[in-house]
C-alpha cells in the first residue's frame, strides 16, 4: 500500500462502505463515527426528526449530552435558565435524554462545562477516534489523536440513527511548527498566528494534521487550544499524532481503558502516525520562534497582528474587496488606522471558552494578575471550562487570586463567548477576549471582541488597555 | 426536502467576505426547537435596524429584490459555528441557491441536507454575476441543475460543478437517512469488526 497520512488512516479504517468511485480527496464514503456530543441548541431538531420518522438512536451509550451554551455562569446559580426559550430547549433536552437513553450532564451536575473542555477529561474521547459533533469546534479532540470535526443538524440526526455519516474526503494539510516558542508566547498565539498567515479560508476543504518539534514540546492542553481554533482557519477536522504525553494524559481519565486493555490500546495508539513518505496536498511552515504574541484588530479572526502592532490601515491594500472588508471592520471595531494596539481601552476582558479555560490556561492568567488588580472601569470575568477545572483551580487557590485582583470568578459555561445566555457586552464595549471569534455581535449586538491568549487578557484587564504581557511580567511582583 | 430542477428568479449580490453564520442567523434566533420561524431571523441586522424597522436601503429589502431567490456571495460565505438554522433561515426566506467562489465546509454540507444548491465558480464568473444580480434591470437567473448551468437574462452562461452524488440527493429531495439505513446490515458488521479490533472503543452503558 502506498504511503498514508494519519488521516488517510483513521478515514479508511472507519470507512463502511464507499459511496461513489472516487478515492482521493472529493471521494464520498459512509463513515462510522465512534463519538458524539451533543449540546442543547444543535441538537433539538435532530432529536425532533427522530420522533417524527419513529426511528430510534442506533448506539446511545456512544453518546453524551452537555449543556453548556445556554445556561447562567452566575457564581450561585440554580437551574433556572435566564430566559424563556433557553429553558425549554434544556427542558426538551432532559426529555430527548430520558426519552432515548443518553447519558445527560445537566446544568447542576457537578461534571457539567464546556462539551470540548469536558469530553477529555472524562476520557469520552480516546486516540485514534473519529468524532463527529453538532460543534465546529469539535476539532479540538485531534491533539488526542482522534479526528474530529463539527456537522450541522441533519448531520446530527443522521450520526444518531445511523453511527455513520455521509462523509466527503477532505484534501491534507500539513502545518509544521518548528523551533521553539520564545518566553511569554503560546499555543494560542502559535494558532492565531497560522490563521492570520493563510487566512480565514485558508484551510477551507482541508483537514490539517499539526506536527513538529515545537509542538511536540507544547501540553495536551496547549495542544487542544491549538486543534480547537484551527476551525477557524476553516480546517474541516484536525489531527495530531498521539505520543507519550497524550498517552499520559488520557491514563488516568475516568474512561480510559485500563489494565490488559489499556496495553493493547497504547500498542495501537503508538501506530497511528503519517508514514514517513506520505505526501500532504499542501504544506505549511509556522518558524515558533518568530511568533508573538497576538491580537486580532477586526472581526474575523485572520484580522490579527503582534500586540507591538498598528492598525493597519485599508489605503495601502492594494484589493478592492478587501479594503472595503477591512474599512466596514475597522468602522465596526471603532478603530482609526494606524492606532497602536497599546493604545487601545478596554471596558470587559473576558477568561474563558473553549479555547482557554483549561486548568493551564487559569493557571498562566492569575500568574499574571497575583498581587495586581484590575483597571478601574473594566470588569473581567473568569468563566471555567468545566465545573472539574473550576474545583482543581480552587484547590490550587487559583479563585482567591481572581477575585482578589478584581475578577469575577464564576460557574462553567460558554458564557461570554457566544452570549446566549444572560453574559453579553453592552453595545459599543470593548473586550479582551481568550475566546475563537471576533466576528460582528458574536459577544453582543454592538460589541467589540479583541482575541488574544488568556495571559495577554489578563495582562488587558489589569492594564485597563491591550499590553504586551511580557512587559508586565518584567515589572513583575 | 423540496426537490431542486430548474429555478429562475431574482438574485441580490452581498459581496462581504466571511459572512459568518452569526450575520446570516443571529443568536438571537436560536432558541427554538423546531426548525420554524427562522426567515425572520436570516441576515436579521442587515435587514433590520436596532428598532426593527426594515432598512429599505438593503437589497432584499427593495422591491426589484422581492422573491429573491439565488444570492451572489463573498468568498467564505458561510464561515463559523455550525448552527443549521442559518440554512434554514435562507431557504425560508425563499432563497434556492447560492453562487460564491468557496463556501465554508459545515455550511457546505449543512445546504447538501437540505437542498440549498450551492454552487462554487471562478473569481470572475462571480464577479460577472454579482454586477449582474447588482442591476436592478437584469437581476434574473435561471439555474438548470440538470444541465449544470447558470444563465443570465440574455446574457452569460457558466457551467458549474457538482458530485454526482449530490446532484442526484438535491434532483431526488433524498432522505439520507433512509438511503443510509438501507445499508444497516453493512453498518452492523462493520461495528462488530470495528469493535473486536479495537475492543477499547466499546461504549460502556451508564
Ligand atoms: S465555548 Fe464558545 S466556541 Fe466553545 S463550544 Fe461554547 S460557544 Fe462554541
Amino acid at each position: 500500500m502506498s504511503p498514508r497520512t494519519l488521516y488517510d488512516k483513521l478515514i479508511d479504517s472507519h470507512t463502511v462502505a464507499r459511496l461513489d468511485d472516487h478515492t482521493g480527496p472529493g471521494a464520498e464514503v459512509l463513515l462510522y463515527i465512534d463519538r458524539t456530543i451533543l449540546n442543547e441548541y444543535t441538537s433539538p431538531q435532530a432529536f425532533s426528526g427522530l420522533r417524527e420518522a419513529g426511528r430510534k438512536v442506533w448506539q446511545p451509550d456512544a453518546a453524551l449530552m452537555v449543556v453548556d451554551h445556554v445556561n447562567p455562569t452566575a457564581p450561585n446559580r440554580n437551574a433556572e435558565m435566564p430566559d424563556a426559550g433557553g429553558a425549554n430547549q434544556v427542558r426538551y433536552f432532559g426529555d430527548n435524554s430520558r426519552d432515548f437513553g443518553i447519558e445527560l450532564l445537566d446544568v447542576l451536575h457537578p461534571l457539567q462545562g464546556i462539551e470540548h473542555v469536558v469530553a477529555p477529561e472524562l476520557g469520552f474521547i480516546l486516540p485514534g477516534m473519529v468524532v463527529g459533533a453538532g460543534d465546529s469546534h469539535t476539532t479540538t479532540y485531534g491533539a488526542l489523536g482522534a479526528l474530529g470535526f463539527g456537522i450541522g443538524t441533519s448531520d446530527i440526526e443522521h450520526y444518531l440513527a445511523t453511527s455513520t455519516l455521509r462523509y466527503r474526503r477532505m484534501r491534507t494539510m500539513r502545518v509544521s511548527l518548528d523551533g521553539a516558542l520564545l518566553p511569554g508566547v503560546t499555543a494560542k498565539d502559535v494558532v492565531m498566528a497560522l490563521i492570520a498567515k493563510i487566512g480565514a479560508s485558508g484551510a477551507t476543504g482541508y483537514a490539517i494534521e499539526f506536527a513538529g518539534e515545537g509542538l511536540a514540546a507544547l501540553s495536551v492542553e496547549g495542544r487542544m487550544t491549538i486543534c480547537n481554533m484551527a476551525v477557524e482557519a476553516g480546517a474541516r477536522g484536525v489531527i495530531m499524532a498521539p505520543d507519550q504525553a497524550v498517552f499520559d494524559y488520557v491514563a488516568d481519565k475516568p474512561r480510559a481503558p485500563k489494565g490488559a486493555l489499556w496495553d493493547q490500546a497504547v500498542r495501537y495508539w503508538s501506530t497511528l502516525r503519517t508514514d514517513a513518505d506520505a505526501v500532504f496536498d499542501r504544506e505549511v511552515r509556522l518558524d515558533a520562534d518568530e511568533i508573538e504574541p497576538l491580537v486580532t484588530w477586526g472581526i474575523s479572526p485572520d484580522q490579527a497582528v503582534p500586540i507591538g502592532g498598528r492598525v493597519p490601515d485599508p489605503a495601502t491594500e492594494p484589493d478592492a474587496a478587501r479594503r472595503k472588508d477591512m474599512q466596514r471592520a475597522l468602522a465596526y471595531m471603532d478603530l482609526a488606522p494606524g492606532t497602536a494596539l497599546e493604545e487601545v481601552t478596554i471596558q470587559r476582558a473576558f477568561i474563558g471558552s473553549c479555547t482557554n479555560a483549561r486548568l493551564s490556561d487559569l493557571r498562566e492568567a492569575a500568574k499574571v494578575v497575583r498581587g495586581r488588580h484590575v483597571a478601574a472601569g473594566v470588569r473581567g470575568m473568569v468563566v471555567p471550562g468545566s465545573s472539574s477545572v473550576r474545583r482543581a483551580a480552587e484547590a490550587e487557590g487559583l479563585d482567591r487570586v481572581f477575585i482578589e485582583a478584581g475578577f469575577e470568578w464564576r460557574q462553567s459555561g460558554c458564557s461570554l463567548c457566544l452570549a446566549m445566555n444572560d453574559d453579553v457586552l453592552e453595545p459599543g464595549e470593548r473586550c479582551a477576549s481568550s475566546t475563537n471569534r471576533n466576528f460582528e455581535g458574536r459577544q453582543g449586538a454592538g460589541g467589540r471582541t479583541h482575541l488574544m491568549s488568556p495571559a495577554m487578557v489578563a495582562a488587558a484587564a489589569i492594564a485597563g488597555r491591550l499590553t504586551d504581557v511580557r512587559r508586565l511580567a518584567k515589572q513583575g511582583a | 426536502m423540496q426537490p431542486f430542477t430548474t429555478v429562475t428568479g431574482p438574485a441580490a449580490a452581498l459581496p462581504a467576505a466571511n459572512t459568518d453564520t452569526d450575520v446570516i442567523m443571529p443568536k438571537q434566533f436560536l432558541k427554538g426547537i423546531d426548525r420554524s420561524g427562522l426567515d425572520n431571523g436570516t441576515l436579521h441586522n442587515l435587514r433590520f435596524d436596532a428598532t426593527g424597522a426594515r432598512r429599505s436601503d438593503f437589497v432584499l429589502n427593495r422591491p426589484e429584490w422581492a422573491d429573491t431567490r439565488f444570492l451572489v456571495v463573498g468568498p467564505n460565505f458561510g464561515c463559523g459555528s455550525s448552527r443549521e438554522h442559518a440554512v434554514w433561515g435562507l431557504l425560508q426566506l425563499g432563497i434556492r441557491a447560492i453562487i460564491g467562489t468557496s463556501f465554508a465546509g459545515i455550511f457546505n454540507d449543512n445546504a447538501a441536507n437540505n437542498g440549498l444548491l450551492l454552487i462554487s465558480l471562478e473569481p470572475g464568473e462571480v464577479h460577472t454575476l454579482s454586477t449582474l444580480a447588482a442591476d436592478p434591470a437584469r437581476n434574473r437567473l435561471a439555474i438548470d441543475l440538470p444541465a449544470q448551468s447558470i444563465s443570465g437574462d440574455g446574457g452569460p452562461r457558466f457551467a458549474f460543478d457538482i458530485s454526482p452524488l449530490r446532484k442526484d440527493a438535491l434532483m431526488r429531495g433524498l432522505d439520507a437517512i433512509g438511503t443510509t439505513l438501507d445499508q444497516a446490515g453493512a453498518i452492523r458488521a462493520f461495528e462488530a469488526r470495528h469493535h473486536a479490533a479495537q475492543p477499547w472503543l466499546v461504549p460502556h452503558a451508564r
